[in-house]
């Protein structure tokens, strides 16, 4: 299963490059010179981002490394408690959504802490794989066309986290 | 936003580390934050430049036009606002094709440049269009048939069975994109009836 799991994935990419310089090339293109034109603009997106970039991960960074995040879970566990969440998974329930790179490291590390098949290994696997570095997103999307008034997309794309997380725990319990 | 949270963020974390006593792990962390943006940016932009490039040729031939009338439905649902602006709506298809399959790498190059075409038919360029809000809303949604990097990290981690979360993903992302899609659809109903009175 993980086999035929890892060749589909590692397939989709090739193919899909595959079949549109193919579709270029039977369509007679003159694909190349399409194709340098449309990666010019790629630079000018990453120069768009990259100042948004070093300010977020800097902010976050400083946020983890003075231990403020460590303050926020220790003041939210009674009342995450109080829905009987579990409070194994709540450090990375609270910083999936503000750091794409930590929630991998706190996912792994509750995956060999409680053992990556139990049931908490579980929902922090769903999780990670159900939900997205959403402040990260909505950063990089709003500066790449120079936008500061974000107006409701943070509560929408948090709603869909909280709901994401949620029902991953859930389903975890249900199965197991 | 930002403008707001960011300062926030930088005071409140400074002034706790040093009346913590917490500042060598601080002071090392900013220059780790800023390296990891630097690593970060130089990958994506061969990815970026890669995608645009291959978006580039897929909307100068017919394949584009065979996935949006697949997607048709779903964008004129989404998006009702952009039905005249096909450019747009081809880099919508392609950014929700590379969602699904996984492809966060092709993803965001992809949604990137549509955020672009959106920006041109916004009314208001400082602020974000209900369409630009639908489409975030969308990608942090992640809705994706197989979730590659989780399913590598279990099997790193020696899982007897890395891929048994498929499923209850499936269901986590689909109800977390509902729910998504329905809380921007009513705040966007509820925005525009404030504008109109």
């Amino acid at each position: 299963m993980i086999e035929v799991i890892n060749f589909v994935s590692n397939l989709a990419m090739p193919l899909i490059i595959l079949i549109i310089v193919i579709y270029g090339l039977v369509e007679k293109k003159e694909i190349f010179d399409v194709f340098i034109e449309g990666a010019k603009d790629g630079i000018k997106i990453i120069i768009n981002i990259f100042p948004t970039l070093i300010g977020l991960f800097l902010a976050v960074g400083t946020l983890r490394s003075s231990g403020v995040i460590d303050i926020v879970i220790n003041f939210l566990e009674p009342i995450l408690n109080l829905i009987n969440f579990p409070s194994e998974i709540m450090p990375l329930a609270i910083l999936r959504p503000i750091s794409g790179s930590s929630s991998i490291a706190i996912a792994t590390d509750i995956m060999k802490q409680f053992g990556v098949d139990s049931q908490i290994g579980m929902m922090a696997s769903v999780i990670m794989g159900a939900t997205e570095t959403t402040l990260y997103t909505i950063a990089v999307y709003s500066s790449s066309v120079k936008i500061k008034k974000t107006r409701f997309v943070l509560i929408a794309a948090l709603t869909a986290d909280i709901v994401g997380i949620i029902t991953s725990v859930v389903v975890c319990r249900f199965l197991s | 936003m930002l403008n707001i949270v960011w300062p926030i963020f930088i005071i409140i974390s400074f002034s706790y580390a040093i009346f913590s006593g917490n500042v060598q792990n601080l002071n090392s962390s900013i220059f780790e934050s800023i390296e990891s943006a630097v690593n970060l940016s130089i990958t994506m932009l061969g990815t970026m430049c890669l995608w645009s490039g291959i978006i580039n040729i897929a909307s100068n031939t017919s394949i584009i036009q065979k996935i949006n009338k697949i997607l048709k439905p779903i964008i004129r649902f989404l998006f009702p606002e952009i039905k005249e602006n096909i450019k747009a709506q081809n880099e919508i298809s392609m950014n929700m094709v590379a969602n699904i399959l996984g492809l966060g790498n092709a993803a965001t190059p992809l949604g990137l440049k549509a955020m672009e075409s959106l920006q041109k038919e916004n009314r208001n360029k400082k602020e974000l269009s209900n369409s630009m809000i639908m489409l975030i809303v969308l990608n942090t949604a992640s809705i994706q048939i197989i979730p590659t990097t989780i399913i590598a990290i279990r099997s790193s981690l020696q899982s007897a069975n890395p891929t048994s979360i498929i499923f209850p993903v499936w269901i986590a992302t689909i109800c977390a994109a509902t729910a998504g899609i329905l809380v921007t659809k009513i705040l966007i109903k509820y925005s525009n009836k404030g504008k109109k009175t």
